[in-house]
């Protein structure tokens, strides 16, 4: 493996992550009939947006400020943490996946913080909302990575092991194989589909968030950031284009048994299978509606439920 | 060594009896017993941080008249492993608490306080280096009544009464399970000697796992273990805040010291043992962190913050038991060093913590968070320090929460890959320490949130004022104390080798060796961590310049087009976390009382009052005390207050035993 093929990752993500959201919103026009928006439309706002200066509420403090910077700067090392299927990530150690949820927390605490800075309502409102979907859907993503961690290895029946193993992301990635694949299917099937429930609403889609509502009060994540503006808000939505990316990697490594051993053909079925999931995203958003948000916890709670299954049948099965 | 030790002990001791007897004359007393005790307890820090570097254990050993006691010392890693927090968190209370307290000198007789605080790091020092049984009762209680008169500081009011009372009573009901304790181990062992204990090893019977259940109850009574921990939110709130800092951060930690150094004693332990602390470690730790996102008042809700991170010690430790149970050595060792950092970490920012809600109590006058507000602008050192230790209480990188956390995730995660029972219990605790994160993460923005940021929601929060310099200062140097912890970790784990070797019963090798499966990991962090700020440092240069020359605008809160928002308009403590705590309403049972505006324009005042009691007070301990009281009035009679009738039961009393004896 050269020594070149771990930043493939951080440097697309970089790059073609604000792509993602074209995509979603692309699919989404194509169903609905509609003209939509242009695929590159991100790119464009973001550009726009680092150029303009920046309004600041007479409330706030540095906290504040402080929010879109610590947010952009967490997901951007997470992304040094995810491979993509059999391509190793940039800093990958054992245990990584803990440091990168534990990152995307910090980045929840700041952007939360700086909402409550403004002592705005609405923006309380969407930071209330934001933490309490968390808290289901973090021991959902953990769990699912810790089903994932014990598929294709060869338990010890009996005997003790003496030296466990602790592997990185990666490494857990790497092994699933089609043959994997072929033996513990349900296990990976159970976790993507919990960890895509996490996807949802980790990136505010449909049926968790409404990317594109205009009524304050139903919003979650675009409420919490609506005092940002200029260069503040462009990192925001960059951010969130790449934790998009993030989690459309870890889905597609998943997802797609390729590993065989080239660079570019690994690499490039998982870039497909990045593409092919934000088109059923879009699908998905074309065809639901956003779910009250007392039904949210629901939803989540059964990515948990499925986590935990999978979590059982690969411990006794 | 042993010399600077016990100096350091008499300067805390003699600076405390003579503040008491320069009496009301408060400023002078303040000055004599906090600098005593700060300089006391930094002399203390010295031979402790020095067992880490030369390993030389300290013994003292002196024949005490007393039957079964002997005035026997030992600082053994394990005990400066606790002597280091003890001291070092004794130190900055003391400094804080010498301007803490000034406003208090017309009103109160300081050097009484002080003579208090100082016999309290005392004691605590000599409990954890206490090898005798009788000695370690001894200095255990007189650190329970030492902290019970600190608590009961302003006692002329009646919730602290009360606070003071539940106190008294529960650490005196966990002292008599160590009475019962110990009185079994020196059966046993014939002695109440711990060398002794130790050499005897009870093995796998009966009467170890008695012996374990006994500690459980008495050392967890201290350490605020749930269902044990009712007193920690009553007595919390009512102590003067460089009290709470010094009970929630070190005090509470010589439970989780016992417990401990009675496993020590107890080798080897079953796999229930582990099993139990980890349940106990998860509904610490889950529960506690609900209950704190209930509450209103600022230190209450820090007080149940201490039980949940006592549960995450416990998680730690239970591991680290199953780990030597099962025979997984990693698990033990990394389960252990887990828990142990753990307790160093939280005596750091949870000190900080209550050092940053001292200084808001003592600009405000108020612990209700929904008074609060826009602290920020005026107290901005304080904020900044409070803000870390809220990064660090939530186990957020880049702080020392973080390492401690990450210890028990790949113990957890480590445990998955095994067979037997240790996979299930593994997975249960990462769910819970997942769930804990979150809630942690819900619960200290809302209360960052809610006192610092934003507007002002009343006039005291309006007129507040940035604490004195010796305030601002001992925070600074907690909060460093986090930051260093993080950074260092990679070093630490070595550190460490001595107390786990100690505690697991492995040689130093081999707790080395499965230590340093840990090393590599902790160095990534590490530098991940300084890569983090490094970023975040380079987008600030990067918005700055893209800003630099543009009309920067500031205007009003966006507030969907109107146009006079008020303070009013903000969320509360209350309103930001009611989505989560109708979400556990079963378990919380917050009680509401709500008068609904009425009619298109209201006359009467609405209001909303909400109110989480503890669910183990109201509905366990209440009832069952008050059950008590009514059975025990039934046999008011007897206590007629006449001597004679004393007399005569005594008489009577003798006579049946001589009765029944022959």
């Amino acid at each position: 493996m050269n020594i070149l093929h771990p930043l493939l990752n951080p440097i697309l993500a970089l790059f073609l992550a604000p792509l993602l959201p074209g995509i979603i919103n692309r699919t989404k026009a194509i169903v609905a009939g509609r003209t939509g928006q242009p695929l590159l439309q991100l790119y464009y706002d973001l550009f726009r947006l680092f150029q303009k200066s920046a309004v600041y509420s007479l409330t706030v403090s540095p906290i504040f400020k402080a929010g879109p910077l610590v947010g952009l700067a967490c997901i951007v090392m997470g992304l040094t943490l995810v491979p993509m299927g059999g391509i190793p990530s940039l800093f990958g150690f054992a245990g990584d996946l803990v440091v990168l949820a534990y990152l995307m927390g910090l980045a929840r605490f700041f952007t939360v913080a700086a909402a409550l800075d403004t002592g705005s309502a609405f923006e309380g409102m969407g930071a209330s909302r934001e933490v309490q979907f968390s808290v289901l859907a973090e021991p959902a993503l953990l769990l699912g990575l810790a089903a994932i961690s014990q598929v294709g290895l060869i338990r010890p029946l009996t005997a003790l092991p003496t030296a466990i193993p602790l592997e990185s992301l990666s490494e857990m990635l790497a092994r699933l194989s089609m043959s994997v694949w072929m033996a513990d299917g349900t296990v990976l099937l159970l976790t993507s589909a919990a960890l895509f429930i996490v996807m949802l609403a980790e990136n505010c889609r449909i049926p968790v968030d409404d990317p594109t509502t205009h009524l304050e009060l139903t919003m979650i994540h675009e409420v919490m950031v609506l005092d940002h503006s200029g260069p503040d808000f462009g990192m925001i939505l960059y951010a969130a284009a790449l934790k998009l990316w993030i989690f459309l990697a870890l889905l597609a490594g998943l997802l797609i048994p390729v590993r065989t051993g080239n660079f570019w053909m690994d690499g490039a079925s998982i870039l497909i299978g990045m593409v092919v999931i934000a088109i059923g995203i879009g699908v998905i958003e074309s065809i639901n509606g956003r779910l009250r948000l007392i039904r949210v916890p629901q939803l989540l709670a059964g990515a948990l439920v499925l986590s935990v299954m999978a979590l059982v049948m690969v411990l006794w099965g | 060594m042993g010399i600077l030790f016990f100096t350091s002990l008499g300067v805390i001791q003699f600076s405390g009896l003579f503040a008491l007897a320069l009496g009301r004359q408060s400023r002078l007393a303040n000055s004599v017993g906090s600098g005593g005790a700060l300089v006391g307890a930094l002399i203390g820090l010295v031979p402790a941080v020095r067992l880490f570097f030369t390993g030389q254990i300290m013994t003292v050993y002196r024949p005490w008249n007393i039957p079964y006691g002997s005035l026997s010392f030992q600082i053994d890693a394990l005990s400066a492993f606790f002597l280091l927090p003890i001291f070092l968190l004794s130190a900055v209370c003391a400094a804080y608490g010498a301007q803490y307290l000034l406003p208090y000198r017309e009103t109160k007789n300081l050097g009484a306080s002080w003579f208090f605080f100082n016999t309290l790091v005392v004691s605590m020092a000599l409990v954890v280096t206490a090898r005798n049984g009788i000695l370690f009762l001894m200095t255990w209680e007189i650190m329970s009544l030492a902290s019970y008169f600190l608590v009961t500081f302003e006692h002329e009011k009646n919730q602290v009464q009360h606070a003071g009372w539940i106190y008294l009573t529960a650490t005196h009901l966990g002292t008599a399970c160590l009475l019962a304790l110990f009185v079994l181990l020196a059966r046993e062992s014939g002695s109440m000697d711990f060398d002794r204990f130790e050499s005897l090893r009870f093995h796998t019977d009966a009467i170890a796992g008695m012996a374990f259940v006994l500690a459980l109850i008495g050392f967890g009574t201290k350490a605020g273990f749930m269902p044990l921990h009712v007193w920690l939110p009553e007595a919390h709130p009512a102590a003067p805040s460089h009290v709470s800092a010094l009970m929630s951060g070190v005090m509470i930690k010589t439970g989780i010291y016992g417990l401990v150094r009675i496993l020590e004693f107890l080798t080897f332990p079953e796999a229930w043992w582990g099993g139990v602390l980890m349940i106990i470690g998860l509904t610490s730790g889950i529960l506690g962190v609900l209950f704190a996102l209930a509450q209103h008042d600022l230190k209450r809700l820090l007080a149940y913050h201490s039980v949940e991170n006592i549960g995450i010690i416990a998680m730690g430790l239970g591991l680290g038991l199953f780990g030597i149970a099962t025979r997984h050595p990693v698990l033990a060792c990394l389960g252990f060093a887990g828990g142990l950092l753990h307790v160093i970490n939280h005596a750091l920012f949870k000190g900080l913590l209550f050092l940053g809600a001292g200084a808001v109590l003592h600009a405000t006058h108020t612990r209700n968070m929904d008074q609060l507000g826009g602290l920020i602008t005026r107290m901005p050192w304080t904020a900044g320090a409070f803000a870390l230790g809220s990064v660090a209480i939530c186990g957020l990188p880049p702080l020392n929460g973080f390492i401690s956390e990450f210890f028990i995730y790949v113990c957890s995660y480590a445990a998955l890959g095994s067979p037997d029972i240790s996979g299930p219990a593994g997975a249960g605790i990462i769910m819970g320490l997942a769930m804990i994160g979150t809630l942690a993460v819900a619960c200290f923005t809302k209360v960052f949130g809610v006192v610092f940021l934003g507007v002002p929601r009343t006039a005291c929060a309006e007129q507040a004022h940035e604490s004195g310099w010796i305030m601002v200062v001992s925070m600074i140097i907690l909060a460093l104390g986090c930051v260093g912890v993080a950074g260092a970790a990679p070093w630490i784990v070595s550190l460490m080798n001595p107390v786990i070797a100690r505690i697991t019963g492995f040689s130093a090798g081999v707790v080395h060796g499965h230590l340093t499966i840990i090393q590599q990991p902790l160095e990534s962090v590490t530098r991940i961590s300084a890569l983090l700020l490094a970023g975040i440092a380079g987008l600030a240069l990067i918005r700055h310049r893209l800003l630099a020359r543009k009309a920067v605008a500031q205007s009003p809160t966006w507030d969907c087009g109107y146009s006079q928002p008020t303070a009013r308009m903000q969320y509360t403590a209350s309103s930001y976390a009611q989505p989560l705590t109708r979400m556990f309403g079963a378990f919380l049972q917050t009680q509401c009382q709500y008068a609904a505006p009425d009619g298109f324009f209201p006359q009467a005042q609405s209001h909303l009052h909400t109110h989480t009691d503890d669910l183990f007070t109201r509905r366990i301990y209440e009832p069952v005390f008050r059950t008590m009281v009514r059975l025990l009035h039934g046999l008011y009679w007897m206590q007629q207050g006449h001597v004679q009738v004393y007399v005569l039961y005594i008489a009577i009393t003798l006579l049946f035993l001589l009765v029944w004896t022959l």
